[in-house]
């Protein structure tokens, strides 16, 4: 049974972590497209994945969003990853079992995954 | 779209970008074998030339390009299973929408993965308190934004990763009881 409890479990927990992110800088943005095309495309699976894969590997500088269209709505599930002082890279097509890929190499290893953006769909 | 749950979080979506702050997500099952689901909101709303044009697909308030498929789709889903569709909207109050499925139509796709979905459309817009109720004929819950926004505190908004998970399996083990 989950239980109140555990909310705050989890608010002292990030309470500790919570220095380490202001202090690391280096807050990395992951958006995944959100709309109705995004969604029809299967965009909720692959936004789950990123969740469950931050989470379990505990990275704390890593913010997930959600947004409307991006734009290229043939392309989705589409996800952008914003790196402070790199630039953007969009993700195109996305599946559920790319994501660990692009959480271990591009956000954590900081390589970027080049056979799944949209320069390599194009 | 495949599961009813994925319409309600694209039309949930129109309520936040409409600036609400609350958000209420209904769901009543009857024996009768008809789903109900009333989404409202106190945003910003309609005036009665918009609220009459959204259900056509090159009506859209967004700039990027004309057409808006969120309404028209969704009312095609509740209309293909029998169902109906509804809106009512007052401008700088609140729509609400109201859609009717028939269970047993051929063309209702299921209900589908409504923890992940409910839990997402809170990821999605961490500032907005939302209530979701779903009625069945074995039983109802209620769950509400506002009780766990107090346990967390400020430091911890409701787009955390730990905090979504914690929703999705809360809302799964209530699921799970009616």
């Amino acid at each position: 049974m989950k239980s109140l409890e555990e909310l705050k479990a989890i608010r002292e927990k990030m309470k500790q972590q919570m220095d380490i992110r202001d202090q690391s800088g280096d807050n990395i943005r992951v958006v995944v497209g959100m709309a109705t095309c995004g969604i029809a495309a299967g965009a909720k699976p692959v936004l789950t994945a990123f969740l469950d894969e931050i989470q379990r590997r505990g990275l704390r500088n890593v913010t997930v969003a959600q947004t409307g269209c991006i734009g290229v709505c043939r392309l989705e599930p589409i996800v952008e990853v914003y790196i402070p002082g790199e630039e953007k890279v969009t993700y195109v097509k996305m599946k559920p079992d790319m994501v660990p890929v692009v959480v271990n190499e591009h956000l954590v290893n900081r390589r970027v995954v080049t056979e799944y953006t949209i320069g390599a769909a194009e | 779209m495949k599961e009813l749950a994925l319409y309600f979080l694209d039309i949930v979506k129109n309520s936040t970008a409409a600036g609400a702050r609350h958000v209420n997500l209904s769901l009543s099952e009857c024996e009768d074998g008809t789903l109900t689901a009333v989404i409202s909101d106190d945003g910003k709303g309609m005036s009665p030339d918009l609220l009459a044009a959204v259900s056509d697909p090159f009506t859209t308030t967004r700039t990027t390009r004309k057409v808006g498929m969120g309404i028209p789709l969704y009312r095609m889903a509740a209309e293909q299973t029998g169902g109906s569709l509804s809106l009512e909207s007052t401008l700088g109050a609140g729509t609400t929408i109201t859609a009717v499925f028939h269970r047993g139509h051929l063309d209702c796709p299921p209900l589908g993965d409504l923890p992940g979905a409910a839990a997402l459309m809170v990821q999605g817009s961490p500032q907005v308190d939302f209530t979701l109720v779903h009625t069945t004929v074995k039983g109802s819950y209620t769950f509400q934004t506002e009780q766990i926004r107090d346990l967390l505190g400020p430091e911890v908004p409701l787009d955390t990763p730990e905090v979504f998970l914690w929703i999705r399996e809360f809302l799964a083990e209530q699921e799970a009881n009616i």
